[in-house]
């Protein structure tokens, strides 16, 4: 696979590792009354499609920014990448 | 027919013309009692419901041909190596099933005990191995730790000398080794055929019947069948099946890829791990070297993977063993592996009554083939788990009791 970095053009996935689902990114209010639920699913509980997928790749052997790729789980066919920082600053956070 | 010695003689002098199918291929029935789907462990589970639990009216319902899941796609390493409590006695079991099963199936499986060691590399590696062998010991199973001379004597053709990663000993479980893969798929099938379970092939499960949360049948690709009861064990099609049911799990889709190389004299003793990569290797009976490694490590529907895995996979092996680096490769593949989030499975009921989950094997599933058959059966026969299975259950992470063997946490690609 071929990653199309958005800053630095495309790149070997090799150089990459995969965190897995892109909604580890919406963390939970820790304060909320039902924090301890919300954590629960967010850590251990997944969607898993097939088809298309939203995920988080980190760029270790480069320059070791967070990526958001949207890539097809039945045919390894990359849709999109975009840098997970814009995609947290979309949502509304600060970082 | 029951397969013996004489059966074999009288087929060899009379044209082998006697021989009759295995199973049969029914058309699905409108009704059964338990409806399994999937046949690789759901195979296992559809033999022992009938066998061991009475039951009359199964079904076993595949998407595509007997054999065309992970049970035909591993690299047929079994093992009972495991060091907590909530596995080893399962997986224990499950070797002590093995032990019996050509004789309990009348059908060759080609159990062959070689052995397997699994090598260290470093003194802390080493202890954490007699760890974990104590901890096989106490379970009943057995393990034996090797020193750095007592592996040289078993495999003088390792890289004992490697730089980086020094052989320094190996824990090695002489009753591990491998089982024909596809065999078992189709001893089981056999078997249960011959107790009345209908294997039910080309049929690909797309829907659960579900009213006020009660499971009572499943949509198929050949018709609606009712059941009172329906387990499903599908691998690495957990999440999109499930999803059908309604349910999110803590599990993801992985590839895994096998290797073959060409066939060679015989070589290698047993069933070999390096454990400084990820790389364990054995030899088929053809000649073969059967090995793999890491999964590719992104979710994955595919059951093909891509070439930077082949090259790690590759680079393992030649770390541990350079002299196999001009056997040339004849065969890969991928399969679908249910990676869940502690690197354990589930066997447990979920909160639809009358629906049963079997999956999360990870890439390690395939020596759980008959325990997990037998203690999926001793499930959904009695509505309750199995002892030997009591840990694996779908909740045990909002307990916060997980079943973390290598200890990395939520992250399945790194189990
Ligand atoms: C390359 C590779 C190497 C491996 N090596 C080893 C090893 O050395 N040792 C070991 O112990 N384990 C190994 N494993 C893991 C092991 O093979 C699996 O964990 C085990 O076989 C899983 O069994 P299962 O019955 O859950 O899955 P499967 O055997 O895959 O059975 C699930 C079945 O469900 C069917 N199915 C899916 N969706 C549907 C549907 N909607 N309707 C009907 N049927 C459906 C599939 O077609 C499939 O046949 C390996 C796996 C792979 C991929």
């Amino acid at each position: 696979m071929i990653i199309d970095h958005p800053l630095l053009g495309p790149r070997d996935a090799a150089e990459f590792v995969c965190l897995g689902d892109a909604s580890l990114i919406e963390r939970p209010d820790g304060r909320a009354d039902d924090a301890l639920e919300k954590f629960y699913q967010y850590q251990f509980i997944r969607d898993n499609p097939d088809g298309v997928h939203r995920e988080l790749w980190f760029h270790e052997y480069g320059d070791r920014s967070w990526l958001v790729v949207t890539r097809n789980t039945l045919t390894h066919e990359i849709y999109n990448v975009e840098l997970a920082r814009e995609v947290a600053r979309e949502m509304g956070r600060g970082r | 027919m029951r397969y013996s010695a004489w059966t074999l003689f009288k087929e060899g002098i009379s044209g082998n013309r006697g021989w009759k199918p295995m199973w049969r291929e029914p058309d699905p029935k409108s009704e059964y009692d338990i409806v399994v789907v999937g046949a690789g462990h759901g195979m296992a589970t559809g033999y022992y419901l009938a066998k061991e639990f009475g039951c009359r009216s199964v079904a076993v319902l595949e998407k595509g041909w007997l054999g065309s899941g992970n049970i035909g796609r591993n690299t047929t390493i079994v093992r009972s190596n495991y060091m907590l409590p909530e596995n080893q006695p399962f997986y224990e079991l499950s070797l002590k099933l093995w032990e019996g099963l050509e004789q309990a199936l009348n059908f060759n499986v080609m159990v062959s005990q070689r052995g397997i060691i699994n090598l260290c590399h470093s003194d802390p590696q080493r202890d954490a191995f007699a760890r974990r062998g104590n901890a096989m010991r106490l379970s009943g199973a057995d393990a034996e730790l090797l020193d750095r001379d007592g592996v040289r004597r078993l495999c003088p053709f390792l890289n004992f000398e490697n730089a980086r990663f020094p052989i320094t000993g190996g824990l090695w479980q002489k009753r591990g080794g491998t089982v024909r893969h596809d065999a078992v798929a189709w001893g089981y099938a056999r078997a249960a055929d011959d107790l009345g379970v209908d294997l039910v092939q080309n049929c690909e499960v797309t829907g659960f019947l579900i009213s006020n949360g009660t499971c009572t049948g499943v949509e198929t690709t050949r018709g609606t069948i009712k059941a009172k009861k329906v387990g499903v064990a599908v691998a690495g099609s957990s999440g999109r099946v499930m999803a059908r049911a309604g349910m999110r799990l803590p599990i993801e889709s992985h590839v895994l890829q096998a290797f073959v190389s060409e066939g060679l004299k015989p070589v290698l003793p047993g069933v070999l791990t390096f454990g400084a990569g990820h790389f364990y290797v054995s030899q088929s009976d053809k000649g073969g070297l059967v090995f793999g490694g890491d999964i590719d490590g992104y979710n994955s529907y595919a059951q093909r993977g891509n070439l930077p895995t082949v090259e790690d996979v590759c680079e393992g092996g030649m770390a541990l063993m350079p002299m196999i680096g001009r056997a040339r490769l004849l065969r890969i593949w991928g399969g679908l592996v249910d990676m869940s989030m502690d690197g354990s499975p589930f066997i447990d009921k979920t909160h639809i009554e009358g629906l049963y989950f079997n999956g999360g094997w990870n890439y390690g599933g395939f020596k759980a083939t008959p325990a997990s058959g037998y203690c999926f059966a001793h499930l959904i026969a009695r509505d309750a788990p199995h002892p030997f299975a009591a840990g694996m259950r779908l909740d045990r992470f909002r307990r916060g009791a997980a079943i973390d063997e290598k200890g990395v946490g939520a992250q399945p690609n790194l189990h």
